[in-house]
């Protein structure tokens, strides 16, 4: 019964595949598994976008949406019509060609990447060897949908805004790559099933999740921080901060363009909460032994979510980072911890079990944390906080 | 004909394009990009004759071709930077007013 | 010669051409984009997923952007007095036309000494991994020892000069 529940989704593909003819029944599988795909995540999206007006409604006392059905929920309905209805302007000047196929490029590469993600037992797409590899590459090229939609709206803001976007999503891609290298090294494959089914075990009830070792718990924080990054959310948002750049690089598209737009953006914050949830915090895999009763899919889904919270709470915390900030950070801090981590996570694996290991590698991490946080902090001569009054 | 044959007239004629490429535009940074077909022509050329060839399973084909892959990478970076380098010297990309060194 | 074949190989020259043909520098860069992702599905086709996906993620990621930031930053958009082609061009494409000539003549003469097909050969990474850390460590090390040089002389040679070296 709790097996049925698990493969639910599965059985009733297979079921359905099953009144086919045999040389049909593979193709339609998949597209069967594409269609749930592209239902599913755009249905999260909207769930997401209104968690989230909700959640910084609140964040800043105040009440998110409110007046469409009861507490706001049919909010991104109404949000969708109205994209959908208004008026498509694209500037004279505009380059269309380019103009067009920029968001349409986004939306593509972006759904590509849940291919390889395991979204619960048997439920990933595709079981690739090179899985994380083929993830990481499709992430690489949503940069240039972005520089495309900002060159082709021939608009200074736009351009600016485009640039700005693709140094920063250029310079985090490389700490998100060696934060994932760390889990790579200690799985031994580069496939996310392997990573998933590694992680899937249980010492005295408690999970074998990355997340609970020195090193796993420094990948991780390292790995949030690229992705908030990589997604151009806030604080890493100066990109499309509207208070800078009127709307970065999307400011000359409207209507069912810029609704594209934001759905790329956020899938492709659901996309990289998987991977995270995949590579640190055990996939579909139960926090605890006993729970293992729940689906999996379940696991998978709750914690993704939950990722998506923490973005949303990032948000309506913490101030905007400008750029040479953000470029900082990246290059000096950031690129740093990641490589030591590396460090750490070998010292890990040849220290053998034990407790001892537990100490140095922890010892190892705060005190590079610790350094090159307050180097770092020292270089900068802080003013005493001055007052300049209207007069 | 052979699959490999395909694989290889496919490689010859992006080799060829990018040659052309590299040889009759004006701006050096379509240079660059010819030069890069070229590259990524014979990195075509390697993993067909990895894949149709005897003894796949020793990867030397394939292990060619990402080195191969490393080093265009390191190769268009320098590159690109002298052309930016150059740029704000002359304040030109255009190859055929660069001829100070002419005679 | 199976169908994907010609459809992928019609998209990776119909994006050369275009890449070495237009006259928006930009629209160049974007269409090299594309015939880099049809190489990479080329490779992908021939097997040989772990050079696939480092293509996309090199050459697309990296590469066409890097390009792409040249062309910004020496104003190779704005639209050029004269012709895009070089005074001497006609002679440069009889080059290239002849050397696509020797490389078919080649190919096509030679297909009795060339391989037949193999079986489709089963390559995992990690055989790649054990590879690269076995036989192949030097030229590894070598790589990122050239990756580095050209990093650091990247940036040396595209650095604002100083005030005074001027």
């Amino acid at each position: 019964m709790i097996e049925k529940a698990d493969q639910i989704f599965v059985i009733l593909s297979h079921w359905l595949v099953s009144f086919l003819p045999v040389w049909l029944q593979q193709p339609v599988h998949v597209l069967l598994s594409v269609v749930a795909i592209i239902v599913t995540f755009p249905a999260l999206f909207a769930i997401t976008v209104l968690l989230e007006r909700k959640g910084l409604g609140r964040m800043q006392n105040r009440y998110g949406p409110n007046r469409v059905g009861p507490y706001g929920i049919f909010q991104p309905v109404a949000d969708g019509i109205k994209s959908l209805t208004k008026e498509d302007i694209v500037p004279t000047s505009a380059d269309a060609v380019v103009h067009f196929l920029a968001p349409v490029f986004l939306v593509v590469v972006v759904f590509m990447g849940y291919a390889v993600l395991p979204m619960g037992r048997n439920m990933t797409l595709v079981n690739m060897d090179a899985g994380l590899l083929f993830f990481f590459a499709i992430g690489a090229s949503t940069e240039l949908s972005v520089f495309m939609a900002g060159w082709s709206s021939r608009n200074k803001y736009s351009l600016l805004g485009a640039m700005r976007a693709v140094a920063q999503m250029i310079s985090y891609e490389i700490p998100l790559l060696m934060s994932s290298v760390a889990v790579v090294m200690m799985t031994g494959s580069l496939s996310p099933n392997k990573i998933v089914d590694v992680q899937n075990q249980y010492t005295w009830g408690l999970p074998h999740w990355y997340i609970f070792t020195p090193w796993g718990l420094a990948a991780f924080l390292l790995f949030c921080v690229a992705a908030t990054a990589e997604t151009n959310r806030s604080p890493f948002d100066l990109p499309e901060g509207e208070s800078e750049l009127v709307a970065g690089y999307f400011t000359e598209y409207s209507g069912f363009k810029f609704a594209l737009f934001f759905l790329g953006e956020y899938v492709g914050m659901l996309a990289i909460s998987g991977l995270g949830t995949t590579l640190f915090l055990g996939g579909y895999s139960a926090p605890l032994q006993i729970l293992n009763w729940v689906p999996s899919w379940c696991w998978f889904f709750g914690k993704v979510m939950m990722s998506m919270c923490v973005f949303i709470w990032l948000r309506g915390t913490l101030p905007r980072l400008r750029q040479d900030q953000l470029m900082n950070f990246a290059w000096k801090f950031v690129l740093p911890l990641t490589l030591l981590n590396l460090v750490v996570a070998a010292l890990w694996r040849f220290m053998g079990d034990g407790w001892l290991r537990w100490v140095v590698c922890s010892a190892i991490l705060l005190l590079a944390y610790t350094v090159m946080g307050r180097l770092g902090m020292r270089q900068k001569h802080i003013a005493p906080r001055s007052y300049r009054y209207a007069e | 004909m052979t699959p490999l044959t395909g694989y290889l007239l496919v490689a010859a004629l992006l080799f060829a394009i990018g040659l052309a490429g590299a040889l009759t535009r004006r701006n050096a940074i379509l240079v660059l990009i010819g030069i890069e077909l070229m590259l990524n022509a014979a990195n075509l050329n390697l993993i067909a004759f990895w894949r149709y060839g005897p003894h796949p399973e020793a990867l030397t084909g394939m292990m060619f071709a990402i080195f191969s892959i490393a080093v265009a990478a390191a190769e268009a970076a320098v590159g690109l930077g002298l052309v930016i380098q150059i740029y704000r010297h002359t304040r030109t990309t255009d190859l055929d007013q660069m001829n100070r060194m002419k005679g | 010669m199976s169908i994907v074949f010609y459809v992928l190989a019609g998209l990776t020259v119909a994006g050369a051409l275009a890449a070495v043909a237009l006259k928006n520098t930009v629209h160049c860069a974007l269409a090299l984009t594309v015939a880099f992702a049809g190489l990479a599905l080329l490779f992908l086709e021939l097997d040989a997923q772990f050079a696939g996906f480092a293509q996309i993620l090199i050459y697309i990621g990296a590469v066409a952007i890097l390009v792409v930031f040249a062309i910004l930053l020496t104003r190779g958009s704005e639209t050029p007095k004269d012709t895009v082609y070089s005074n001497k061009w006609l002679l440069g494409l009889v080059t290239a036309a002849a050397v696509f000539a020797v490389l078919g003549w080649a190919v096509l003469h030679s297909t009795e000494a060339l391989p037949h097909e193999t079986a489709k050969p089963a390559v995992t990474v990690m055989d790649i991994g054990n590879a690269l850390m076995g036989r192949y460590v030097l030229p590894l090390e070598i790589v990122a020892l050239l990756l580095t040089a050209a990093l650091i002389g990247a940036v040396i040679v595209a650095m604002h000069e100083k005030e005074g070296a001027r």
